[in-house]
């Protein structure tokens, strides 16, 4: 019994006895010198046991008497957010080192995080849920505020930490209301206990518990964190918040959703329904006035996160599935926007003002011509992977009888397309002021080309993540 | 009235009392010895309880740990504690409405509470005579063992964030190292001499 439970959570486990190993090592043998090595380590590792993890899954297992349930969806969401900690540890080890930022730590605490979010996604449990989002979280906190001597990360650090924590509280009393109703934390008793209809009791649980996921992804009107942390961290870690945690938090919102709530769709629809369409306007217009493109990144994230939630919002298996493909879209377009914005250097100082970005076509055609695919994908112009992910959360809000829903999203997508074509307009047409250094990483350059590559030829099929996204919505949704 | 009866309302009362003289008392000090009562008493409520191993937990990790730390805490920290209440009374006003607002929705909240179907069962105690110590044991590191190792891990990711952001290496002082001290030799290091009586060195 238990060895085919710990069969199940193998891939955790071995993630966080490698942390715990490499820790033990680095610590007794050369302390920071030994950081790059660890942090292509960790990367390799996530890569392979991404590989593992999806080639080697198979059906629904459940661990533990319900607490940890590995199934399709898990699976997808897991490889994804391997993947691109991966890609975003790799990309982070040179610009770290040459600010003598990167220490051993720092790859170790972004394994255990990864550690949490895996939990996360596969959570069968309120109680396993809540210890994957702490797990995640307070690795995030610490690494938020790792440039200890700014002002700026420990500010970053202080706010992400407070309002987590309220997050973390809501979300509990969500749970424990949630307990108080149904008599047992496990999902497949909690759908089992609400299967008559959901009692006022039960809706505060619901509303607390979704205020807390609300927190976590970063919707608005629980938003206000996210410019101070994104502009504040270290960039490599703004471009870690703004990937894996996300498809962690919206994995884990869609489990309880579905796992929990499923019988009770109509009540948390409208909810989430309204997150959506809220965090679509607000990204969209207050990104507008933003001059720091690490600010402008972050009010960018909480527009994508509204139109993650409207196919969360539909309800339906094809929801689920427009979800999962808009958040592996979303993670490849940020990983490759981050790439960009890790290069952004001057006199070997990093630039984060939009204006220093003046005609760079000039210099770096290349690099200028990848970034512009890029942000006309985040837009969602039409040729662009990035318009097939939009075009999928509306059409599944379409189908599920919210049109209403899908019409503010094409309007917001409009008005968010402004801010993306004043950074391409400056990038081509502003006026030359100062220069930006030419040099850049081959780790970044390799990023950045390989995701604007993808951007363009991943129209053809999307590389075949559809029907992987549609079997793991399946699993879920039923 | 019974003798449980008695012995609940003793220990409630003192909670109570323990509790509003913690908030109460001028002296940062004696709101820690205020708070310690406060814990003993809740124990005792446990016990009557039927919950030992709670009351245990109480006595040994709140008295026994938390609240010396706060002790110390409190003596070595001089905190101003008169100035944080002035700068609380400040916003008092503004939290008093909220509290009451969330107060009234919460009540009229559990005014409708009803519990789903079958929850007394879920809920009902094992059968038979289980010690509640042995079957805490039982839940932390059969059924939930997953959770408590996850808690492990938590615990770990503090401890190495509280080292990654407090802890500097600094240079230029001098540290003890042990193997040298004791693998000092006396020969190269002093020199005996014999001291007549009545003649100085």
């Amino acid at each position: 019994m238990i060895s085919a439970d710990i069969q199940t959570v193998l891939p955790e486990i071995i993630i966080a006895l490698y942390a715990m190993g490499a820790l033990i090592a680095a610590v007794y043998t050369s302390k920071d010198e030994v950081a790059p090595l660890l942090t292509w380590l960790t990367g390799g590792l996530f890569v392979v046991v991404a590989g593992w993890i999806g080639y080697n899954g198979a059906g629904v297992n459940v661990a533990f008497d319900g607490a940890y349930v590995d199934d399709g969806f898990g699976r997808f969401a897991k490889v994804v957010i391997l993947l691109s900690a991966a890609a975003v540890l790799v990309m982070s080890q040179d610009y770290m080192s040459r600010r003598g930022l990167l220490r051993f730590e720092y790859p170790l605490l972004v394994a255990l995080a990864v550690v949490g979010m895996m939990v996360m996604v596969s959570a069968g449990d309120l109680m396993s849920l809540y210890m994957g989002l702490e797990l995640q979280s307070l690795s995030l906190y610490v690494v938020a505020s790792l440039r200890r001597d700014s002002v700026k990360s420990t500010e970053a650090g202080l706010k992400y930490f407070v309002l987590g924590a309220l997050s973390s509280g809501l979300l509990l009393y969500g749970a424990s209301l949630t307990y108080g109703f149904a008599g047992t934390t496990l999902f497949s008793g909690i759908v089992a206990a609400v299967e008559g209809g959901a009692s006022i009791g039960l809706l505060f649980g619901l509303v607390f518990l979704i205020t807390g996921f609300a927190f976590k992804v970063s919707a608005a009107p629980f938003h206000m964190w996210t410019p101070d942390v994104y502009e504040g961290s270290p960039t490599p870690v703004t471009a870690f918040f703004a990937t894996a945690p996300k498809v962690a938090a919206m994995g884990l919102f869609a489990r309880v959703a579905f796992d929990a709530f499923g019988s009770v769709t109509g009540e948390w629809q409208q909810i989430v329904a309204f997150l959506s369409v809220l965090s679509m306007f607000v990204g969209a217009i207050a990104a507008i006035g933003q001059t720091n493109i690490k600010r402008l990144m972050a009010y960018s994230s909480i527009a994508h996160m509204g139109f993650a939630l409207m196919g969360l919002a539909a309800g339906s298996a094809f929801g689920v599935q427009a979800m999962l493909i808009y958040m592996a879209i979303y993670v490849t377009m940020n990983i490759g926007t981050f790439a960009f914005i890790l290069g952004m250097e001057k006199d070997g100082v990093p630039v984060t003002t939009i204006a220093s970005l003046k005609m760079y076509s000039k210099r770096e055609p290349l690099r200028a011509l990848a970034m512009l695919i890029l942000l006309f994908s985040l837009a969602g112009v039409p040729p662009m992977v990035g318009f097939f992910g939009k075009f999928y959360v509306l059409r599944a809000a379409y189908d599920a009888g919210l049109t209403w829903l899908a019409v503010a999203g094409v309007i917001a997508s409009v008005i968010g397309a402004f801010y993306y074509l004043r950074i391409v307009y400056f990038m081509y047409f502003g006026e030359e002021t100062e220069a930006l250094d030419g040099k850049i990483s081959p780790v970044l350059w390799v990023s950045l080309m390989a995701t604007a590559a993808v951007m363009v030829v991943g129209v053809v099929n999307l590389f075949g993540i559809e029907p992987l996204a549609a079997a793991a919505a399946a699993t879920l949704v039923n | 009235m019974t003798v449980a009866a008695f012995t609940f309302y003793a220990f409630a009362v003192t909670t109570l009392l323990g509790g509003l003289m913690t908030v109460m008392s001028r002296n940062p000090v004696h709101s820690v010895l205020w708070l310690i009562l406060a814990f003993i008493s809740s124990a005792g409520l446990f016990v009557l309880l039927g919950a030992e191993f709670v009351a245990m937990l109480l006595m040994i990790v709140y008295v026994g740990a938390v609240a010396v730390l706060f002790l110390f805490v409190v003596m070595m920290l001089d905190i101003d504690f008169a100035e944080l209440k002035a700068e609380m009374a400040r916003y008092m006003p503004l939290a008093l409405l909220i509290g009451v607002v969330i107060l009234m929705q919460l009540g009229m909240a559990f005014g409708a509470w009803d519990y789903s179907e079958g929850v007394a069962e879920r809920l009902a105690a094992p059968a038979g005579e289980v010690q509640n110590t042995a079957a805490l044991g039982q839940l932390i590191y059969d059924k939930y063992i997953m959770l408590f190792q996850l808690a492990g891990l938590i615990l770990l990711v503090a401890m190495i964030g509280a080292i990654v952001l407090t802890l500097r290496h600094r240079t230029n002082i001098k540290r003890q190292d042990i193997l040298a001290q004791m693998y000092r030799d006396p020969a190269k290091s002093m020199e005996l001499k014999d001291v007549k009586p009545g003649q100085g060195l």
